[in-house]
């Protein structure tokens, strides 16, 4: 990459919709007192036996217009709060829309009946459209769907057509509903936890499922300068299993290593991470090797997941959201569930809030189809 | 930047018909896609057991890779993370999702359940040749060629890979249509300039 032709991305605003709060604000604030979105729920709709996730309530309203799917009222409401904390104009034609969901509108199968008109209903297209006309986007919105890295994927995507000078702005967004396909699924694989999930920890036995959006604004516009920047990105694949992590974690450190180059820093500038640690087995060993392999061992770590469950498509964005924060309060926040180190090559896990300060940060996700990220963001 | 990439093979499964470099290579009407997909999978002569427990729109997709990359491409002349996957469809995952949600109503199978991501396929590609580059897969209606080939370009202008499959993979019951093209930064005696107009005319020809 010839750095002299790098434009700089900033980011304008942002936005997590969570069950612990509609505002980036709020759920910081929830995170600083350490107060979690992850609990038990007995709800025969989504699973036989009582299972621990963060959902929302039931009956929660996300936005009053009718005519909206769950997922499209996440990103609606997520999107409509990012925006008003900036002057940029969906309706601009520099500005780009870009979305990420793993499983979008999915639950509508399991309350419908199969036809065309319901599988057209489904697609995230049809989401990406109606969500776009709903805010005047002139452009054709880009939506990603690649497992548990699609927020990650959207952010670098958005820093990419940001660059090429494709677009000035963009307003990216991420959301996942929990539905009985997902919990089932992740309950055949045996992947989730009876309890609170622990990343690193020693007696981790798996993940705990979560919903949410998130939203980040990036601009080109030099009246940004100032702000934090996405500074870098890469994605790789582990070609070994479609849904087992690598063994040797060397395809995510390599992501970690383009990102870190792309962002023309070098290691020791990395000044925490915020991991995928989804508390399975494999997930966390792998991602500590990687970790290890890329010279980022002694970098202090979190993992959001005991906070917000495994969001898939909006995991990316609502925990680079949140680091994000902790960029601008010089906080890491804690890593709920974590007591004893439990991965083989050692990585310097946050038990607790930890004050810092910090100029870069690492965010990597990892997922299905042997697919890894990483993204740099810093001052 | 704005360096020029070419087009070096092609291949497109669709209305029973796949076609190498826009020449008819196999057809085979009338039979159902699960057929029709094996049958490509026999003619060509194709040995890969893992391919039998794939969904169909990572077989479809794997077909099309396997036959994109015959005679021709020179895999040494890459490293594993010089080679990347860029796809779309508009309909995501969503043909193994109806078959998922029939086994939730007796018993939720995860060797169904790990298909119901789009991006599968593209780790199926990767795992059989050994690719570890960059990837992404898109949701789109219809194919946005001028999109695709903007992503494909930035990641080879900017040297991030050195070679890249893109295109179109889709499923959805009995309608289906695959379209890949192999990007490379060498002209060669049959290739194509890449551009969204190219991949436009043979995406379309059929």
């Amino acid at each position: 990459m010839s750095k002299m032709s790098v434009k700089d991305v900033f980011v304008v605003a942002d936005n997590i919709l969570s069950p612990l709060g509609k505002t980036t604000t709020e759920n910081f604030t929830q995170l600083k007192n350490s107060v979690s979105g992850v609990r038990q729920h007995n709800e025969e709709a989504l699973s036989p036996t009582p299972f621990f996730a963060s959902l929302f309530d039931k009956d929660q309203v996300f936005i009053d217009n009718n005519g909206y799917t769950k997922f499209e009222q996440l990103l609606i409401a997520s999107i409509t709060d990012a925006l008003k904390a900036s002057d940029i104009d969906p309706k601009d034609k520099k500005t780009v829309l870009i979305i990420s969901s793993t499983k979008g509108n999915i639950s509508l199968l399991q309350t419908e009946a199969n036809s065309a008109e319901l599988q057209k209903r489904i697609s995230m297209s049809t989401s990406a459209r109606l969500v776009a006309e709903y805010f005047g986007f002139q452009n054709q919105p880009v939506v990603i769907s690649n497992a548990c890295i699609s927020g990650v994927i959207a952010i670098i995507t958005g820093m990419r057509l940001l660059r090429a000078g494709q677009y000035e702005n963009a307003v990216i967004c991420g959301a996942d509903v929990i539905s009985k396909f997902i919990v089932s699924g992740f309950q055949s694989f045996q992947a989730l936890s009876a309890e609170v999930c622990k990343p690193f920890d020693k007696a981790r036995t798996g993940l705990n499922l979560g919903e949410g959006a998130a939203t980040v604004i990036l601009s080109t516009n030099k009246q940004f300068e100032g702000n934090i920047k996405i500074k870098g990105g890469a994605v790789s694949n582990d070609a070994n299993h479609i849904s087992g992590p690598s063994r040797t974690g060397e395809e995510l450190a390599y992501a970690i290593k383009q990102a870190i180059k792309d962002a023309d820093i070098s290691t020791n500038d990395i000044d925490f991470i915020s991991a995928h640690g989804t508390a399975t087995v494999y997930n966390d060993e792998m991602e500590a090797n990687a970790l290890g392999l890329a010279g980022l061992q002694t970098a202090p770590l979190n993992s959001l997941k005991g906070y917000y469950g495994h969001t898939l498509g909006a995991a990316g964005l609502i925990e680079s959201v949140i680091s994000i924060q902790s960029l601008k309060e010089n906080l890491i926040i804690s890593t709920p569930g974590f007591e004893e180190l439990g991965v083989i090559i050692p990585v310097n896990v946050c038990a607790s809030p930890t004050r810092i300060n910090a100029d870069n940060f690492l965010k990597t996700a990892s997922g299905f189809g042997g697919c890894n990220a990483a993204v740099v963001i810093g001052k | 930047m704005a360096e020029t990439n070419y087009i070096t093979s092609s291949c497109s499964i669709s209305n029973g018909t796949v076609n190498k470099d826009i020449n008819k290579a196999f057809e085979n009407q009338g039979v159902d896609l699960s057929a029709f997909l094996l049958s490509i999978y026999q003619h060509f002569h194709f040995n890969y057991p893992k391919f039998y427990k794939m969904d169909n729109l990572s077989k479809l997709g794997w077909l099309a890779a396997e036959i994109l990359l015959q005679d021709g491409f020179k895999k040494d002349n890459y490293q594993p993370e010089e080679v990347g996957v860029v796809l779309a469809n508009s309909n995501s995952s969503l043909d193994n999702d109806l078959k998922y949600v029939d086994t939730i109503k007796e018993f939720p199978s995860p060797a169904v359940f790990v298909y119901t991501l789009p991006n599968i396929v593209i780790g199926e590609i990767c795992i059989r040749h050994k690719f570890k580059g960059e990837h992404a897969f898109f949701i789109q209606d219809p194919f946005d060629t001028t999109f695709i080939a903007q992503q494909v370009n930035y990641l080879l202008d900017n040297d991030i890979l050195h070679a890249c499959i893109c295109g179109w993979v889709e499923v959805l019951e009995q309608d289906y249509k695959a379209v890949l093209f192999l990007v490379e930064k060498k002209k060669t005696e049959k290739s194509l300039l890449f551009s969204a107009e190219n991949m436009s005319s043979i995406f379309n020809k059929d």
